[in-house]
């Protein structure tokens, strides 16, 4: 029973963790668009540091999740949580991590 | 018929002349940015001329003009350099000077052409003529680590200004030997200046700062006193509002006797007096605004937003300094240029993949062009006026 609990937990975290497409949509405009107007469009950097997947190797989940939803106080990294929630924000990460399609 | 051949050869000839003939006043280069592309426009004909491909990563570019009026220099995201001539339609020169840049200006002769670069972080200075490298400026400061570079503008006397984001510095440097850059150093200005503009009389250099309160004002004719705060208390950083695009400086911030600047972390347009440098009016507007930009003759101020607001225009009435209209141009207006003597002004709309033509007087849209995902508008007037 608790193994079938257990399952039943995770599957329903892995559903809900996933952005509808229409919804991925909005989220690869606001990377290529928002995000890129200071990390570049292509992710190499310009304000703000490259997000290539090398340059965020090691970086855990949670800091990067973390640092997308509530900015980095001193620096010109705004916090994007009105525009997001944490499934969207790591969604994004996942996206980052793959690198450019 | 033979004895009329050579006249009509003759009056086929100077039509096809004169049909060819293209003038560079009314000229003006129009940044795809998805597609690393330039349109070259014309604007008393309101019509595309030609597009310019493969001009690498444009997502953010900046173009300065010759003084002729017949290149422009594009200076791309991915630092690359490209100097396209207008009259020809076709890529001159193309260099890739840095790993990653944000602006450049052109001096004040015309024969160098600056770029100011975020990797590595410094000025380069090239030949207008050929791009051949003429100096390297690194923006060296504490423990060797080098600043990205911001706000680099042409001044007289040979001279380019800039600021380092990261030092919290403003640099002069006297290229009137080119092989001998004389470069001055002003520290301690501020907390992160993000972009400069300076008066279009070439006198007074204004840094905004993004970490601190307020503006560094910098007297090119008194460089000996130094830096001057203007506005050291307006808006306390943990009283800012999130910035999610960073606001650009530029000389069109002048009008009448005042500058008009973003506020930052507000959603204020700053009214400053030219003269005692003091705070006249925050103008409330719509969002954080990204371009405060006069009318040539100054009678209107325009302003443009950061999202969530970038669908946005709003237009100042300068004599009243009060809000005269919100205009909704499309989706995502991301930039803006008027004409050179002002009666109309180009706005980009990059979602909607065109580009609008205004009449500032009505207020009224009178054309529009198609471009692929636009950013920067920039037009040949830029070439003979100081800081463009």
């Amino acid at each position: 029973m608790k193994k079938i609990l257990l399952l039943l937990c995770v599957s329903l975290n892995c559903l809900a963790a996933e952005p509808t497409s229409v919804r991925q949509a909005e989220l690869r405009h606001l990377l290529k668009n928002d995000c890129g107007a200071c990390h570049g469009l292509t992710l190499h950097g310009g304000m703000g540091p490259a997000l290539l997947p090398e340059t965020l190797k090691g970086k855990p989940d949670e800091f990067l999740v973390s640092t997308i939803l509530n900015g980095r106080k001193g620096t010109p990294m705004p916090p994007w949580k009105p525009f997001m929630n944490a499934d969207d924000a790591h969604w994004l990460v996942n996206i980052l991590r793959q690198g450019p399609q | 018929m033979k004895n009329r051949l050579p006249l009509l050869l003759g009056l086929l000839l100077t039509f096809n002349a004169n049909a060819e003939l293209r003038a560079t006043g009314d000229l003006g280069i129009i940044i795809e940015r998805e597609a690393g592309s330039a349109l070259i426009i014309d604007t008393t004909e309101h019509k595309q001329l030609s597009r310019i491909d493969k001009l690498g990563d444009l997502s953010h570019a900046s173009v300065v003009f010759s003084r002729d009026q017949r290149f422009a220099y594009i200076f791309g995201r991915d630092g690359g350099l490209s100097k396209i001539d207008l009259l020809q339609d076709k890529l001159d020169k193309r260099i890739v000077q840095a790993g990653n840049s944000i602006g450049g200006a052109i001096s004040q002769d015309g024969t160098l052409i600056a770029v100011s670069n975020y990797t590595p972080g410094g000025v380069k200075i090239f030949s207008a003529d050929t791009l051949e490298l003429v100096a390297d400026i690194p923006a060296e400061y504490a423990d060797g680590k080098l600043s990205k570079v911001v706000g680099l503008v042409d001044a007289p006397d040979q001279r380019f200004v800039f600021s380092l984001f990261d030092a919290g510095e403003i640099w002069t440097v006297d290229m009137s030997t080119p092989k001998k850059p004389k470069i001055e150093k002003f520290k301690n200005v501020g907390k992160f200046p993000y972009d400069g503009l300076i008066t279009s009389d070439g006198r007074f250099y204004i840094a905004g700062l993004f970490g601190e309160s307020g503006l560094s004002l910098l007297d090119l004719w008194e460089p000996e006193k130094g830096i001057k705060r203007i506005l050291p208390d307006y808006v306390k950083p943990d009283e800012q509002l999130p910035v999610y695009k960073m606001p650009h400086l530029e000389g069109w911030a002048v009008a009448d006797d005042y500058i008009f600047v973003p506020a930052i972390g507000k959603n204020e347009v700053l009214v400053i007096d030219k003269q005692s440098w003091k705070l006249v009016k925050a103008i409330p507007v719509a969002g954080q605004p990204v371009f405060v930009m006069a009318r040539p003759d100054g009678r209107q101020v325009w302003v443009n937003f950061a999202t969530p607001e970038n669908n946005k225009l709003q237009v100042i009435d300068v004599k009243g300094l009060n809000l005269q209209s919100t205009l909704t141009p499309g989706h995502a207006v991301l930039h803006m240029e008027f004409t050179p003597r002002g009666e109309n002004v180009w706005v980009a709309v990059r979602d909607d993949d065109q580009v609008l033509v205004y009449d500032t007087h009505t207020l009224k849209e009178i054309a529009h062009l198609p471009a692929q995902k636009p950013n920067g508008v920039f037009f040949t007037s830029r070439a003979n006026k100081i800081g463009f």
